[in-house]
């Protein structure tokens, strides 16, 4: 009998159908009655591979695309010189001055607010807001920020979440300096671990595990937890869960729009022309990419506080999330890609490829009743 | 202040060039170039097969396993030879040889039934039991005028896949 056999995947309802971006039908299905030539013939898939092999969108998300050189001639050298020199003996020694004072400042005035004000803990919640804003405003005047912001600024509403497009993770600094978000991270290793579990916790903020797999529910759990309480801090979300090259967005995990709450996406878009912002975790590690954005000339970039998104009525929690995607990536121009980030860290799953060999399957078992 | 083609020589290209049977311009060669040094992440030279498989485009390919075998371990300028085929230049003879090649594993010049059912299951998966998949081989082979027991050489590919249709490109992304 010709009874198909069904797949043994589960659907997974995590992902939007990828196969709406991907070029239908790489399997060809014959068209009239079988013959040897439509099984023999693997051009269309051979083609695909090929394809992939020479170029494709999800590696072209992660490339550092470097500027044009521009100081490749007799009179522009020199000065290119001169300005590496200003930039590494003049501004960077500047900056580290700069960053040094307010990092005492803030100790300075963090750490007795956070031991003796321990009962007071609307007032310690206040001044502690302050002064992560005034530590990330300190971070930003390192590198000679200069950030222009767009739109209403965010107010401590319950049952909203903010979600921006993600490039480094200076991104949340820069948010950071004009409100106190809470955010959800990886933990990182190293000071910046330290950070996080020190200040950042008083903000705060909440920690997942990306190679953990039961995770998922308890940080969605703390996540609805948040949310609910009035006077914690505005919650801000990258959907994407990795760096991108502020070019493309991948594809944004549903877990922030199924938490029944008011969605406020953020757009952020840096001029490359000061100096590249993206993130390459492979390449550097974040204490090297600090260091070279702060002999860089400038970081300028453009903060874009969107209209708030609700569900929409019979939207699923997935299109919702490519809604608010594509908001973003029009507001700040950017391509969307439909790959899960996650991907860099592992390989997709063998459901896609089962759906283009069920295709096939299905054609040729057709033609066998034909035949 | 260069790019990374300052790192082939046009001695380089030109051998390159000249291995391919020119089915690739010079331009496309300097482009796969960065390509290769793009994949080749921890620069030993060649591609591992983790590395291509952190393409998903390419690793969501029913025959990603087949090519795989063929692209192991091969350096640049092996890389660029494997690719002629889907370049533009390339004759439909070539792009016969290279479906041939990707159905004879064992490389002896012929390809058996079992080497066609093997394509055969690698594109159907589990959708399809193995009984009907025999079936269906026999069937076509049959009225094609082969039987289950003969064997396939490159000019019987040829004259089943070598009419007008067979399209098989790849555009080299050229800046």
């Amino acid at each position: 009998m010709s009874k198909l056999k069904s797949s043994s995947s589960e659907l997974d309802l995590d992902r939007p159908n990828i196969e709406d971006y991907l070029p239908s039908g790489s399997i060809q299905e014959p068209h009239g009655k079988l013959c040897l030539r439509d099984l023999l013939d693997i051009s269309p898939t051979l083609t695909e591979a090929a394809g992939a092999i020479v170029d494709d969108s999800f590696t072209r998300c992660f490339k550092s695309i470097p500027p044009e050189p521009w100081n490749w001639n007799i009179y522009l050298f020199p000065l290119w010189c001169m300005g590496v020199l200003v930039r590494y003996l003049v501004l960077f020694p500047l900056r580290v001055i700069v960053l040094t004072v307010g990092w005492i400042i803030f100790l300075s005035c963090y750490i007795p607010v956070h031991f003796l004000l321990k009962g007071h803990d609307k007032l310690r919640k206040k001044l502690e807001r302050c002064l992560v804003e005034l530590i990330c405003s300190f971070f930003v005047a390192s590198w000679t920020g200069v950030v222009k912001y767009h739109g209403p600024r965010p107010s401590i509403r319950p049952k909203q979440v903010f979600v921006a497009n993600h490039t480094s993770m200076i991104d949340f600094i820069i948010l950071e300096q004009m409100t106190a978000f809470a955010v959800i991270m990886q933990k990182h290793p190293g000071w910046v671990g330290l950070l996080q579990s020190t200040i950042l916790e008083s903000v705060g903020s909440i920690w997942f595990n990306r190679s953990e797999a039961k995770d998922r529910e308890i940080v969605a759990r703390r996540l609805r937890e948040h949310i609910e309480g009035a006077d914690n801090n505005p919650l801000l979300i990258f959907p994407e869960g990795t760096c991108v090259n502020n070019h493309y967005t991948v594809m944004f995990k549903k877990g922030a729009f199924e938490l029944g709450c008011t969605v406020c996406p953020v757009a952020i878009k840096y001029n490359k022309v000061f100096v590249d912002a993206f993130w390459n975790s492979r390449k550097q590690s974040f204490t090297m990419h600090l260091l070279q954005l702060m002999t860089s000339w400038a970081v300028v970039c453009d903060v874009w506080y969107l209209e708030p998104q609700n569900l929409k009525p019979g939207e699923t929690p997935i299109e919702f999330a490519e809604r608010v995607r594509d908001i973003i990536s029009v507001r700040a121009g950017l391509k969307k890609v439909p790959w899960d980030g996650y991907l860099k860290y592992s390989r997709p799953s063998p459901k896609h490829r089962e759906r283009k060999q069920q295709g096939f399957a299905e054609s040729v078992l057709r033609h066998l009743e034909e035949i | 202040m260069g790019n990374s083609s300052s790192m082939l020589t046009q001695y380089d290209i030109e051998e390159v060039q000249q291995h391919c049977n020119h089915t690739f311009s010079q331009q496309e060669i300097v482009a796969l170039y960065q390509r290769f040094c793009q994949l080749d992440r921890n620069g030993i030279g060649f591609i591992s097969s983790d590395e291509f498989l952190s393409v998903p485009e390419f690793a969501v390919n029913p025959l990603s396993q087949r090519l795989l075998r063929m692209l192991e371990g091969l350096n640049f300028k092996e890389f660029v030879a494997f690719l002629s085929a889907f370049s533009s230049r390339a004759s439909l003879q070539q792009k016969v040889e290279f479906i041939f090649k990707v159905y004879d594993t064992d490389g002896n010049g012929k390809v058996a039934f079992h080497d066609m059912l093997d394509i055969l299951r690698d594109l159907t998966g589990q959708f399809i039991s193995e009984q009907q998949r025999e079936q269906v081989l026999t069937r076509v082979l049959e009225e094609a005028g082969y039987n289950k027991d003969s064997f396939l050489v490159q000019s019987d590919f040829m004259k089943i896949l070598g009419n007008s249709g067979l399209r098989m490109e790849v555009e080299v992304p050229v800046d």
